[in-house]
């Protein structure tokens, strides 16, 4: 959408009086109904199979959610409606799981967007070799996250691993802190590629115009990118750090085989896993499922209401 | 405001592609000047050049007495107006005019006075507030013109500023665009392939072809005096009517009769060492209908009988279209010429004449017509080189 009107302002000449046509809302012709009906009928089938395998699971979650539902004591279950919520709320390993999610997805992400825009800038301008370059830098993306992980799990074992070696034979996978890092690191190594590849797309957005234009007015390097390049981009920005967020919020690979959540490093789906499958515990493990949809959830409204607000050449331009 | 100067300035590419061959101009103080010609003929590159955003090969660029080759656009004091107009979408009005004198940490207080004054030449105060998306074109255009003119640049650098809004505001635009000229007194130079634009716009028109310089000169003189095929072609609308033709002892044979060289002719032709085939070139209102012309002046030209093909009123005048059997008149500038204005590949054979007669003829459709020309109006080119054979200084 914004590609089009950044094109619009760019390279057309007609007038924009079209956009502010009164609206008038008439009643809709024999045709007009028909058609509505015909696009109803196409989506009927994308619309019942989301509804099957996504609307279901959500909501027998939480139902599950809201009982005493151990598999170890099946015969003791029962509705206890928001006990289970209050157990994993007052639960200080739940906290920890939380701040560490948070912490991990901020970082990374943060990371990510700056060494992705690097990689999308270099990319962009590569003269020479542009497919090379792209290749090499989409490598890590490639390979299975699993695989990654274990490649990583040995170059950090004392013994085996050559980064281990490199750092001392520090067994740095069994402390918290360090842990982390290392899990970060795993994670940004990992899922750069995907970020410069989002904001690519959005820095083909940006008309060699406007920076020709931005040059001749005195604008250096720096200047153009940050006034020019980034607010025109802005939209492929924040749709690229949504999806990193969302993603990165959600981290249970390289934590699953990295340090299988010990030493208080788990995330929140290491937990609800944790809960949910090895424990067996179908009632609080659901509730947990359920925290993190919510806060996903709440995580996706904060960015999508965001874009409405700043979308540029949006048409709220003039009227706000 | 200061001089430009280009001395042998080249363009080439990395590929070896040359763009620019050598260019060699002078751009006064507060001149107006035109580059044209048809698309690919090497114009923006020029202007680029100027402006910084392209590399000089070779050439020197002095721009106020000072070698700026090296200099980056934003240091060298020039601002231009691109076809996109290049306004920044994520900025309003306001923003975008006063951008380069954010740039340049202009104090508030200037930049309000500068971008207020400036809206205030460009009938743009009421739209200060306003974001590019929601202007009409002709708007937008006026504030690429504002964000120029704001800082006072040393030179405009202008591509095809008009090329996208429709024929009649374009026609308003040229108007006060050159009137702006006039005011700020600005040197300027402006890219156009638009030879109305040239004609009426510059003080000064530099016809380019693949390149190279063709001629550069103010716009009556290149109409009435063109170096080349090439320019006399471009220039002029309708274009110059091409006729092959036999030079024989000071008489000009071709389909549209004989006729006898003016002194003033016959001296030049001489004084060019012509060859014997020539290409014969005349404008359209170098025509007349016979009946129309006294006896006397009759036999100072040449006269010819065809039947008119098509015949447009224009109210003050009458163009008459005739199509005469016969080879039609071949030069590699006249291919070019006809591939820029896509009329190559039209199909019809003969020499097509456009005519301009004076709105008293009785010139009808389909009819045939007596149709006389002015013999000392007539160009004559060397059909190998180009070169006109009677081309004057004066």
């Amino acid at each position: 959408m914004s590609h089009a009107t950044t094109e619009d302002t760019a390279t057309t000449g007609t007038a924009p009086e079209k956009s502010v046509a009164p609206k008038k809302k008439a009643a809709l012709s024999e045709g007009k109904r028909a058609e509505r009906k015909l696009g109803w009928l196409l989506c009927a089938p994308a619309a019942l199979t989301m509804i099957a395998v996504t609307g279901w699971p959500i909501l027998y979650s939480l139902l599950l959610s809201m009982q005493r539902f151990d598999l170890k004591f099946p015969d003791r279950t029962e509705w206890i409606w928001f006990d289970n919520y209050v157990t994993v709320l007052s639960n200080p390993y739940w906290w920890n799981a939380v701040w560490v999610t948070v912490l991990l997805t901020v970082v990374t992400v943060a990371v990510e967007l700056v060494l992705g825009m690097a990689l999308a800038l270099i990319m962009h301008r590569a003269l020479v070799g542009r497919g090379i370059v792209r290749t090499t830098t989409l490598i890590p993306y490639g390979i299975v996250t699993v695989v990654a992980a274990f490649s990583w799990r040995f170059a950090w074992t004392p013994g085996t691993g050559y980064l281990a070696e490199a750092l001392g034979g520090e067994p740095v996978l069994t402390e918290k802190i360090p842990a982390l890092l290392v899990v970060g690191l795993a994670e940004i190594w990992k899922t750069t590629p995907f970020m410069a590849l989002l904001l690519m797309a959005g820095l083909a957005l940006v008309p060699d115009d406007l920076l020709k234009a931005a040059a001749m007015d005195g604008a250096s390097g720096w200047q153009r990118f940050i006034k020019i390049t980034v607010p025109i981009m802005k939209p492929a920005i924040l749709v690229a750090l949504l999806f990193r967020t969302l993603d990165a919020f959600r981290i249970f690979d390289n934590l699953f085989v990295l340090t299988a959540g010990s030493q208080g490093t788990s995330s929140v789906s290491m937990l609800t896993y944790n809960n949910l499958i090895k424990g067996l515990n179908l009632g609080i493990g659901s509730t947990m499922s359920v925290l993190i949809f919510i806060m996903v959830a709440v995580i996706a409204f904060v960015f999508i209401k965001l874009f409405g607000t700043a979308a540029p050449g949006s048409d709220d331009g003039g009227k706000r | 405001m200061a001089e430009i100067v280009l001395d042998k300035v080249s363009k080439r590419y990395p590929d070896g592609a040359l763009a620019v061959q050598e260019v060699n101009l002078e751009i006064a103080d507060g001149e107006f000047i035109i580059l044209v010609g048809p698309s690919g003929c090497g114009k923006s590159t020029t202007l680029n050049m100027i402006a910084g955003l392209e590399d000089i090969t070779e050439g020197e660029l002095r721009i106020g007495g000072q070698r700026v080759n090296e200099k980056a656009p934003k240091d060298r004091d020039i601002a231009m107006v691109f076809q996109s107009y290049a306004l920044y979408p994520h900025m309003t009005v306001k923003e975008n005019m006063a951008f380069p004198l954010r740039l340049a940490k202009v104090d508030n207080a200037t930049v309000e006075r500068k971008v207020s004054e400036a809206a205030e030449i460009l009938d743009l105060t009421q739209h200060l507030e306003r974001k590019p998306s929601n202007l009409s074109g002709g708007q937008r255009q006026r504030v690429a013109m504002g964000r120029a003119i704001v800082r006072n640049p040393k030179a405009f650098l202008m591509d095809e500023p008009l090329s996208n809004l429709d024929a009649k505001l374009r026609v308003q635009m040229r108007t006060s665009v050159s009137r702006l000229q006039k005011q700020l007194g600005t040197t300027t130079v402006y890219v156009t392939h638009d030879q109305t634009e040239a004609m009426t716009l510059g003080d000064r028109v530099v016809v380019m072809r693949g390149g190279v310089v063709q001629q550069i000169g103010a716009p009556q003189f290149l109409y009435e005096h063109p170096a080349n095929l090439f320019v006399a072609g471009f220039i002029g609308s309708p274009s110059m009517n091409f006729v092959p033709a036999t030079l024989e002892n000071g008489s000009l044979r071709s389909v549209l009769g004989d006729c006898t060289l003016t002194d003033r002719v016959r001296q030049l032709v001489e004084g060019a060492d012509a060859p014997r085939e020539v290409i014969m070139g005349i404008r359209p209102e170098h025509f007349e209908d016979a009946a129309l012309v006294d006896a006397a002046v009759l036999a100072a030209g040449g006269k010819f009988t065809s039947q008119v093909d098509v015949l447009e009123s224009m109210g003050s005048d009458k163009y008459a279209y005739f199509n005469l059997t016969g080879e039609q008149a071949a030069s590699a500038e006249l291919q070019e010429l006809a591939a820029d204005a896509g009329s190559d590949d039209v199909p019809g054979d003969g020499i097509s004449l456009v005519t301009r007669l004076s709105s008293a003829s009785g010139a009808v459709e389909g009819a045939s017509a007596d149709i006389w020309f002015d013999a000392d109006k007539v160009q004559l080119f060397d059909p190998s080189s180009g070169r006109n054979l009677t081309y004057t200084e004066r």
